[in-house]
């Protein structure tokens, strides 16, 4: 008999639906205003503090929902957006802002049996949540400059070292390579040798002058050098990042030279601005072994050195003199040592290891100290409500000078591994090789966001309102079946959306489930129109049922398929919320396959497959 | 209900001639524009800043020139953004200053000029580089979405049809940028994504009608190549204008309740879908009937990998 569907088929769509539907379902409970605390570099939150905070919270006449300790930070949950400010004043007045950071967030409420089959609510951009997002890039230029420079620098030394006379060794910056004069045919074959026996990236060319040569590196190499001056950005900026206290940041790379930071939340840009641009540095400076600590911690300095601490709080008595500062450092890393115990390898430029290799010389024996130095916004505030931002200088480490050291060194004796990892990377982080711009900025206030959530869920509700009227109108009982789809339709997107782990809301998203409202109709048209035709063609109700679905369904898949390849190119060239745009048609497209192909088709055949039926109620 | 009852078919293809020739000046018209006037293009493509404020009354727009003039950006554009309350400056990209930074200046300016606070809703900044990158991509993807439903259409259907129903499609994307260049709407990102989604929308629209071409001229054997589109678009006709009509009224919605931001998207979407419903009806297949479609060029039918013929029902 035709139009008769087995029981399981019922069984997969009702299944699909409810899975979607449970999974839609955590969109619908209102995430609450909470905090978040984290322990600066690494640390972790005491039991103890997050009961101190409990307890000042609640002294201080607020009432939060929930106050719990979770992965070493502590998450607060508030009854109200007003709480929340206030419950933060509270936090950074007990736990200061060196070294806590107090972020505002907005966290989920969805109810543990929902969070137990890993459903979470809709990602949403920062067009509607509110935020700021920064396209940064790298000057890949200022990296490869400074690493001609360097490479002119460790040239003169290698070719002293070669016996090779040269009349002069220059970097050709715009070139991308380093010039050097010799004297004679034989010199300039003698250079060449000893170079490319250092290094064999160099890459040599004869160069327009008599018994002249250039140097230049390999493509490999320059990649390289590319490479890890956005990685080092990427690091510093994650690092930034946590300093500013946002709850979910990202800081993604975007192709050669770009980095994403997207900062949900942050209502103030400026200051984010700042804390992204400022620098961090390093200085290397002997510890003041001579002098009395205990009189300098008195306030009788002696003369010529100063005092600082570490993180511990463990004074340190340093000279002033700088022994090398932290621009020359080329590379940190951590590792082991031979007996197995962490340590930090750290190579510098040329005229890094010259002047530590001057400084150090009549020092061995002593101690020398890293300092890193960084600023960081305060509690107090300029004129424009910017943060005044406070220079920090903090003791990372002092190692005992074992001898004369040069170009590349190595730290030792450090506590443990993840410290040694940490120290490599503050020690990278003083030494950016690559400054970063700002070349993109999208912000977008609290209230906007709000407010653009507000404009396209209307926008959702009244679309769908006057679709289900006009079909309800044309199509009667029919039109009740399609709208069934449609309901099912804009449920399927929800919940994919929500299942999807990369797909964000946007306010473009939003305004393409609108646009899939409109058209996922269009299928159910097609196939309705059909079933009117092979009607009036004089076949029977059973045999235009089935034509309709049959010959419709060929015109339905071609022409969605090329809907979906543009929404494909959409999403392959798009940014932020020209994706999501993306990916909302996308999905609707496939869900509205779905849900006016197959679901339908199950209800029309439900109520009038296999039976004997006059006419169609449409 | 129905909106057209029809016994015989239309004969659409007597106004292929006038149809052509209308879409011929309509395009004509719209590359004059174009090239005369040129295209508003938003922040996104020049570069610049645009700041978003909220004043907690009616903002008074000549005092806020007034002192953006004297704090050197006599050049901002300033306006209303979706209510009186709401105003939208915008400053073109400048030599020499770091410009990520104009956004802080002009937001603490404009701050000192109003007595109640004044509410940052919204800051964009484009470097011109980034503009100018993201001009491209968009002419590339327009391009790479036309040549990969030309290879489409073209494969699934005959050449005739894919390039008539390209054809359409540029005629809907040009009449629509004219558009735009005419009432100096602006053009940013969204609107390109529309007129990505109004491809996708108008090709989705012509092969419904191709589809029913290709079947009519397997049912009608006797019937010249015009009678035979005649009488597959007339019975798409209820189909074309009921989807049309739909998702028309959906961007109307949109248009009065999305907010000033995607004003512009709905704008394009509205527009290039009324083109491009005529534009699938008279100009997709005038064309291909113009480029000589025939019978004999349409079978033998049906192609291998027609979905649903001949086998099982899907359900």
């Amino acid at each position: 008999m035709l139009n008769q569907n087995p029981l399981w088929r019922y069984l997969l769509v009702a299944g699909v639906l409810l899975l979607a539907l449970v999974y839609a379902l955590p969109n619908l409970y209102p995430e609450d205003p909470a905090l978040n605390i984290n322990a600066t570099r690494g640390g972790a939150v005491s039991e103890t503090t997050r009961q101190q905070l409990e307890e000042r919270l609640v002294a201080s006449g607020l009432t939060p929902k929930a106050v719990t300790l979770e992965n070493g930070q502590v998450l607060v949950r508030f009854q109200s957006a007003e709480e929340q400010l206030r419950g933060r004043q509270v936090a950074t007045e007990l736990l200061g802002n060196v070294n806590y950071v107090t972020a505002l967030n907005l966290v989920p409420t969805t109810p543990a049996w929902l969070a137990a089959i890993g459903a979470s609510p809709m990602k949403l951009g920062l067009d509607l949540r509110g935020g700021v997002h920064f396209l940064m890039a790298v000057d890949m230029k200022a990296a490869l400059d400074k690493n001609i420079n360097d490479l002119t620098q460790a040239f003169r030394a290698d070719l002293r070292e070669a016996r090779v006379r040269y009349r002069s060794v220059s970097a050709d910056v715009e070139g991308g390579q380093v010039q050097i004069l010799l004297r004679s045919a034989e010199d300039v074959a003698a250079a060449r040798a000893a170079l490319s026996r250092l290094d064999r990236e160099y890459v040599f060319t004869d160069g327009a002058a008599e018994f002249s040569l250039n140097v230049s590196l390999s493509e490999n190499r320059i990649r390289e050098i590319r490479e890890y001056a956005l990685e080092q950005n990427i690091t510093i900026i994650r690092n930034r990042v946590n300093e500013i206290g946002v709850a979910e940041p990202l800081v993604q790379r975007q192709g050669a030279d770009r980095i994403i930071v997207q900062l949900p939340g942050v209502q103030d840009p400026a200051q984010a601005k700042e804390i992204l641009g400022a620098t961090a540095t390093l200085e290397f400076r002997l510890v003041d072994e001579q002098g009395d600590l205990a009189a300098a911690l008195n306030g009788r300095l002696p003369p010529g050195s100063s005092l600082y601490t570490d993180r511990n709080g463990q004074p340190y008595l340093l000279e002033n003199r700088v022994m090398l500062t932290g621009e020359h450092i080329t590379n940190a890393s951590s590792s082991y040592d031979e007996y197995s115990q962490p340590q930090v390898n750290i190579s510098l430029d040329a005229q890094g290891g010259n002047l530590l290799s001057v400084a150090t010389r009549d020092s061995i024996g002593r101690r020398m100290a890293t300092v890193f130095i960084e600023y960081k916004p305060g509690e107090e505030l300029q004129a424009d409500g910017t943060p005044v931002l406070v220079k920090q200088e903090e003791v990372i480490n002092a190692a005992t000078i074992q001898a004369r050291l040069g170009r590349s060194f190595r730290i030792t004796g450090i506590g443990n591994p993840a410290e040694a990892q940490n120290l490599a990377l503050l020690l990278r982080a003083g030494a950016l090789i690559a400054p970063t711009q700002i070349i993109e900025e999208r912000t977008i206030g609290p209230s906007l966001g709000q407010e653009n959530i507000d404009l396209g869920m209307t926008a959702i509700m009244w679309g769908m309102v006057v679709v289900l009227v006009f079909m309800l109108i044309y199509y009667r009982v029919f039109g009740l079946i399609a709208n069934c789809a449609l309901v099912a339709n804009l449920i399927l997107i929800i919940g994919i959306m929500s299942m999807i782990p990369g797909a964000t809301l946007t306010l473009p998203g939003m305004a393409g489930i609108v646009l899939t409202v409109g058209m996922a109709v269009d299928a159910n048209v097609l196939i309705f129109e059909r079933i009117r035709e092979e009607l009036a063609e004089g076949r029977s109700v059973q045999q235009a049922i089935h034509q309709g679905y049959d010959r419709a369904f060929a015109t339905i898949a071609d022409s969605n398929i090329t809907t979906l390849l543009v929404a494909l190119i959409l999403f392959g060239i798009g940014t932020g919320p020209v994706k999501g745009f993306a990916i909302t048609l996308a999905i609707g497209i496939l869900t509205s396959i779905f849900t006016s192909v197959v679901g339908t088709r199950l209800l029309v055949n439900l109520f009038w497959g296999g039976r004997r039926v006059q006419s169609l109620p449409m | 209900m129905r909106i057209f009852r029809f016994t015989d078919a239309i004969n659409f293809m007597r106004f292929k001639w006038p149809a052509l020739m209308l879409s011929a000046l309509l395009v004509l018209g719209s590359f004059g524009l174009l090239f005369t006037k040129g295209i508003n293009w938003g922040l996104d493509f020049t570069g610049g800043t645009v700041i978003e404020v909220g004043f907690t009354e009616n903002a008074d727009l000549t005092q806020v020139r007034a002192v953006l003039a004297e704090r050197g950006y006599p050049d901002a554009v300033v306006q209303y953004f979706g209510s009186s309350q709401d105003v939208a400056i915008r400053i073109s990209p400048r030599e020499g200053v770091e410009q990520s930074r104009i956004s802080n200046e002009i937001l603490a300016a404009i701050s000192q000029t109003s007595a109640t606070p004044v509410e940052m809703r919204r800051i964009e900044f484009v470097g011109p580089s980034v503009g100018d990158e993201l001009k491209e991509q968009g002419g590339l993807a327009m391009l790479a979405a036309l040549i990969g439903i030309l290879l489409y259409v073209g494969m699934r259907f005959e050449w005739r049809l894919s390039v008539g129903a390209v054809l359409a499609l540029g005629h809907d994307v040009i009449i629509t940028l004219g558009l735009f260049s005419l009432l100096q709407l602006e053009f940013d990102l969204t609107v390109l994504a529309a007129i990505l989604a109004l491809i996708g929308y108008s090709i989705n629209d012509t092969i419904v009608v191709f589809d029913r071409i290709r079947e009519s001229f397997r049912k009608l054997r006797d019937a010249t190549p015009e009678e035979t589109v005649n009488d597959a678009v007339t019975a798409t006709l209820n189909r074309t204008v009921v989807t049309s009509l739909t998702t028309i009224i959906v961007l109307v919605v949109l248009f009065y309740m999305g907010g000033a931001l995607i004003h512009n998207f709905a704008t394009a979407l509205l527009f290039g879908i009324a083109i491009g419903t005529y534009s699938s009806v008279f100009v997709a297949s005038g064309i291909a009937v113009q480029l000589g479609l025939n019978r004999e060029d349409m079978l033998p039918p049906p192609p291998p990998e027609k979905e649903g013929e001949g086998t099982e029902p899907l359900l």
